[in-house]
This record gives structure tokens, sequence and C-alpha cells, in this order.
């Protein structure tokens, strides 16, 4: 298996639409192949279109606000002593997370197919907060699935997709959380496809959905490249990039840009969500070894049992509480590019802690657990090594989970 | 000599009606209920969907979720299964057996150990929801080579060019997804509509059984007697859960249902 240069990782995927031959793929019911097919056809076409490039960057610069900032962390550089460690706070763009990118681009594709409903799933809520904020700016009408589970810890984000005049649909199939709202979403899509249009959350899903999000999320690391450049004067000769990983869609915006550097140069690190220190539910399917099978239409490495049905996850972050993983994580991983390890619930909470404490930061808990990573491995880094995480999204959405974790001073200046 | 898929639809035709094909949850509510279930039923069916429950099912509502999870919770695993069949296949009125469920249970079985043991086993075809054509291909062929009907679907989606490519790889029996929706939805779109692309497909190709699934109930059933064969699946599923929450005997109340089907049609 082997990364091509000189071609985005997005498009090379084989005619079936398995990277590596072996992950991804277009594992649907038949009724989806069509629509699915026309998508294809159309993104395609698109994502070489001048005006429609045009037409995006300028919503990616006047709606979502770009660039987001790109920050040293030097409180937490003196305290850590090792790499310079800096943060892209992506968290920055309207609405708090990089949803935007992937919810925007979806839209607009629906709009120029004339569709007139958008469907998504979320877990976190920030996907569906998103895609309801950009509905609204479309004048789509917006259905959100979500698992019951999720809508119980996660209500900042519900109270904004409902105030956005989306539906927010409960689902309380299976264990309640984001695996069964992406199954429900592809249920509804199975049954209204003539009329609706779908936008998975993240770089999962069939093939075409896994390259729609990757190309819309690899903005973070386009606007990150120029960021580099104007701050170093080139792209830094030890230059490591932290990311935590759910479905996977911002860490694979986070590094796609940077794909064809060496990984001696630019190290992808990418951090799973490792459950409570004593479960063995980990949302990490990377670290822990999982076997590939199938899920939401895509092969991948996957928490199962032996039979192949599909297993519960638990983290403290709904966002990450997923047990499947992008098919281009699954590439990346084979192929060696990235490397991939877990934070555990506890971890992450302490690195929230830690990066509030030192900066004016509040890095949601999915990016906390990256900062976990980040912070313990600069500490055997040279001076030169520059370090960066990417604050993906905003602890505003936590503040229960945090306020009962540590208490309420934690939570009070959000 | 045919095989027993194709023999179920000759005999069906010879008595002047389309064959009537159940799906019952595998498990649902327990092993040895799902067996008595397909046993009782099988006195009525021309041919028995089997489905063998996943709990991420893209393509099925409500009732047939509530059958899976139901089966998955009371620890049915691959091979009780298949124990399922082959103890139905030596009962004296056994009827061919279909497999319906997802791909994952058979790609981690390992697709040639999956297919020996539905040989070994006595699964006559395979369902396979989300693995269509052409990724079907190679997988379909295998199937052929162990004698297991590989059932292609179509859908109301499928285009002109797609629906000859899929009729031309298929076997010997076809399954039309009646109209957009997942399994277990009312009938949103006119029985004509859904017999005009069934005669679509047939003229396309007419030695093929095709099966109309979706949407097919005690109320629509007799709407469509001019046809190969009809599917009822989500209807059963729900009689099941209906026995269940009422205290009463599902395989009682499902053999009724099936008796009254097959009437309608007959």
């Amino acid at each position: 298996m082997k990364l091509k240069k000189g071609i985005p990782v997005i498009d090379q995927g084989d005619r079936l639409g398995f990277w590596g031959g072996k992950f991804g793929g277009n594992f649907v019911p038949e009724t989806l192949k069509k629509p699915i097919e026309d998508l294809e056809i159309q993104f395609n076409k698109l994502k070489n279109d001048k005006y429609f490039i045009r037409e995006r960057d300028k919503y990616f610069k006047n709606w979502i606000g770009t660039p987001t900032r790109f920050i040293k962390l030097n409180n937490l550089t003196k305290h850590v002593g090792g790499a310079q460690i800096w943060s892209k706070v992506v968290s920055d763009a309207n609405g708090g997370a990089h949803k935007i990118y992937n919810a925007t681009v979806h839209c607009l594709l629906a709009k120029r197919s004339g569709k007139k409903v958008i469907i998504g799933d979320t877990g976190a809520g920030y996907a569906g907060k998103m895609l309801s904020m950009a509905a609204k700016k479309f004048g789509l009408k917006c259905k959100i699935f979500m698992g019951a589970k999720d809508i119980n810890r996660q209500q900042p984000n519900v109270k904004a997709m409902k105030k956005n005049g989306a539906d927010v649909i409960p689902v309380y199939s299976g264990s309640q959380t984001l695996v069964d709202a992406v199954s429900e979403c592809m249920r509804f899509w199975v049954a209204n496809c003539d009329t609706t249009a779908m936008c998975v959350g993240s770089t999962v899903g069939p093939a075409i959905f896994v390259r729609i999000c990757g190309w819309s999320t690899s903005q973070i690391s386009r606007e990150l490249k120029v960021q580099l450049i104007n701050e170093f004067g080139e792209v830094p000769k030890k230059l490591k990039l932290y990311n935590c990983v759910g479905g996977g869609s911002s860490s694979f915006g986070f590094w796609n840009e940077f794909m064809d550097y060496d990984k001696k140069q630019v190290e992808f690190i990418g951090v799973e969500a490792g459950g409570p220190t004593k479960s063995k539910r980990h949302a990490a399917p990377l670290t822990y070894g999982s076997k590939i099978g199938i899920l939401h239409g895509a092969a991948q490495y996957v928490n199962q049992d032996s039979d192949g049905q599909i297993e519960e996850t638990e983290s403290i972050s709904a966002g990450l509480d997923y047990p499947g993983i992008s098919p281009l994580h699954c590439f990346l991983k084979d192929t060696k590019r990235a490397r991939y390890t877990a934070a555990s619930d506890e971890e992450a909470l302490k690195a929230y802690q830690i990066v509030t404490k030192y900066e004016n930061l509040r890095p949601s808990l999915e990016p906390s657990h990256a900062f976990s990573v980040a912070l313990k491995e600069s500490k055997k880094f040279s001076k030169d090594t520059i370090v960066i995480i990417n604050s993906c999204g905003d602890a505003y959405k936590d503040r229960g989970i945090l306020e009962q974790k540590l208490g309420k001073k934690y939570v009070k200046s959000n | 000599m045919l095989n027993p898929i194709s023999l179920a639809f000759k005999k069906a035709k010879e008595d002047k009606r389309p064959a009537l094909l159940t799906y019952t949850v595998a498990g649902d509510s327990s092993k040895k209920q799902s067996l008595e279930i397909l046993k009782a039923i099988s006195n009525y069916a021309d041919i028995l969907e089997v489905g063998v429950p996943h709990n991420t099912p893209v393509a099925d509502g409500g009732q047939i979720q509530t059958s899976s999870y139901r089966a998955i919770k009371n620890g049915i695993k691959m091979n009780d299964i298949f124990k399922i069949v082959s103890d139905f296949k030596k009962s004296k009125n056994s009827k061919p057996v279909i497999f319906m469920g997802y791909y994952n249970m058979i790609f981690q079985y390992g697709e040639n150990n999956f297919l020996k043991k539905c040989k070994k086993s006595g699964v006559n075809g395979l369902i396979v929801v989300d693995l269509p054509w052409p990724e079907n291909k190679i997988f379909s062929k295998k199937c052929k080579k162990n004698s297991i009907n590989f059932i292609q679907l179509l859908s109301p989606t499928t285009s002109n060019k797609r629906l000859k490519s899929i009729t031309k790889d298929s076997h010997d029996m076809i399954y039309y997804i009646s109209m957009l929706s997942t399994t277990g939805g009312k009938l949103k779109v006119s029985p004509k509509k859904i017999l005009s692309n069934y005669n679509k497909i047939k003229k396309i190709s007419p030695k093929k059984n095709c099966v109309i699934g979706f949407g097919i109930t005690e109320k629509t059933i007799s709407n469509f007697k001019n046809t190969d064969g009809l599917v009822v699946g989500s209807q059963i599923c729900k009689e099941i859960t209906r026995s269940l929450s009422n205290r009463q005997n599902p395989v009682i109340n499902v053999s009724k249902m099936v008796s009254k089907l097959r009437k309608k049609i007959s």
C-alpha cells in the first residue's frame, strides 16, 4: 500500500472508491447508488470549477471567517519546557468548530442540485449545529439526527440547532450515540433521496462523503501553511501536528496540505479517544488494533465482535465516541504516514485543566485529547521543534460535563 | 434439475399465483421460537427469507430493527443461525431458505467459509443488502459456484443501463424494491406504478423470477397477484412484537397471518 505524491489523498481511491485497495468503498443499498453517483458527478465537476471555488472561498472568508488564528502558547511552552507549542484555533470559525466547512460545502452542492431539504447526523452536536446554520444561510430545510444520549449531554448545541430552525430527531436505537444517528440518517436518505440531500458529518460513510468532507476541511491546512511561512519564512524543519481523531474530519483537514512532506519533517499524530481508564469500550480502533469491517457504507478499522456486530464505545467526548474511523486514516495508518495513539477521559480532562490554567484558550473535550498527548511528548522535543495542536472545538458545549467533573470554577468564565 | 428456489416459483406458477416469500429474523425472539415460526409458516409460504440480524442496519425500518435488536440481545450468533436453518431443513415440510443480511457478517466469517457453511446447513440463496452491483460481482460468482442463488436487488432509482447490467449478472431470482423506503414503510407509490416498473424488468429479463418487496402487507398484497413472487417482512416482525407484548404466542399468530396472506393471493 502506497501513498502517492502530487495527487490529493481524497482522489487516490480506485474506481470503486477504495483507498489502498481495501478502505472505503460503497457498501450501500441499491436505492442509494443513483443519488451517490449523481453527487459524485456533481462534485468531481465542481471541485475543479473556478466559479464554484470562488463561491466557496467567498463564504469561507466572509461568513465562516478565514483564516482562523495561529497562535503561540507562550505560557504552556514555558511550563512544559521543550518544544515550542502553538495552536491553530479552528474554533474561531463561525459556529465554534471545523464542522462548518463541510456543512457549507454540502449546502452549496445541495442548492446547485435543486434540493430543498438537507439532513445530517451529529454526535457532539457541532456537525448538526453547523449544518443547521448553513442550511438557514442558504434557505434549505434541515433535519438533524442525534442519539438520545448525546442530546442529553450536549444541550447547548441542541438549543443552537433548534434556534436555527432545524428539526432535531432523537435516535433511540442501539447505544443512542453517533453510530446510531448516522444509521438513522442514512435510513432517512434511503426513503427520501429523490428530494433530500444528505450531509455526512465527518470523513466517514460512502466514499463520496469521505471525499467531500476531506476536501472541505482541508481549508484548515491551506491556511496554516500560509501562516507558517509568514511566521517562520518556510515550513519548519521539525513540525509536529497533533489532532484528535473521531471520524477524522478535522485531523485530515489539518494535515492535508502537508501530505507530501517527509514525515521526518512534518509528522502527523492522531489522538483517539481511549475512554475511561478502566473501560474496555475504547473508541480507538486504530490504536488498539481493531479488525477491518464495514460500517456506514465503508470498509475501515472498526470495533466489532467476532460475528461482525458493531460494538458500543465509551468516551467523555461525544464527538469522538464512534466505533469506526475514516478510511482516509486507515490508509494513512497503513502507509505509515500518520501515527496514532489514544488519550483517556481522565487525561483529556487533565489537559483541559492545564491548557485553561496557562492560556486564554478553551479547547473542547475533543481537542483536549490531542493536547494531552502533545503536552506529554513536547517535553522530550528540542526547542526548535514546532508542535501545533488543532484546537478544533470550543468548550462551551461541554460546560455541563466539565461542571460535573471539575466543578464550577473551571467553567465560570465561559 | 431446477434449484429449489426456481422449483418453488415453478410450483406457484402451476397454481397460477405468485410465490409467497416471508421474512423473519433468526433468533427472534429466541433461537427456539424462531425455528418454530419457520416450521409453522412453511405450511403456507413458498420461500423463507431468514434475516441475519445486524446492529447497524442502514436499510431497515422500525419493525425489523426491533426484531433484530431483540434477537441480538437474546444472544444470537452466526453459528446459531446456521443451526436454525439446518434444523429447519430437517423438518418434514421445509422450504427453500434465503439469508438476508448485511455484508459485514459475511466478511467477518470469511466469504468462502460462509458459503461452505451455507451449503452445509441448506441455505439456498443470499440477499446482501449493502453489497450492490458491481461491488458484488466476485462474490456472486462464488455463490454460483457453490450452487447458492445470489439475489440482485433493483430499485426505482436503478437506471435502465444499470438494470440491464444487473439482470444480466443475476441468477434465477431478482428482487425489486417497490419504492424509496426502508423496510416497513407504508406503500407510498400506486400499485399500478410498481407493476409498470415490474413489467419493465420482466421485459428485459423474462426468464428470471422477479419478486416485489417493501410495503407488501395483508392490505396491499392482492394488488400484485400477477407477479412471480411477493415478500412480506415487516408486517410479520410487527406481529411478533405485538404478540409478545400481549403475552400471546407469536408462533400461532404469525402462522395465522401467513395463512391469510396466502389465501389473498391464491
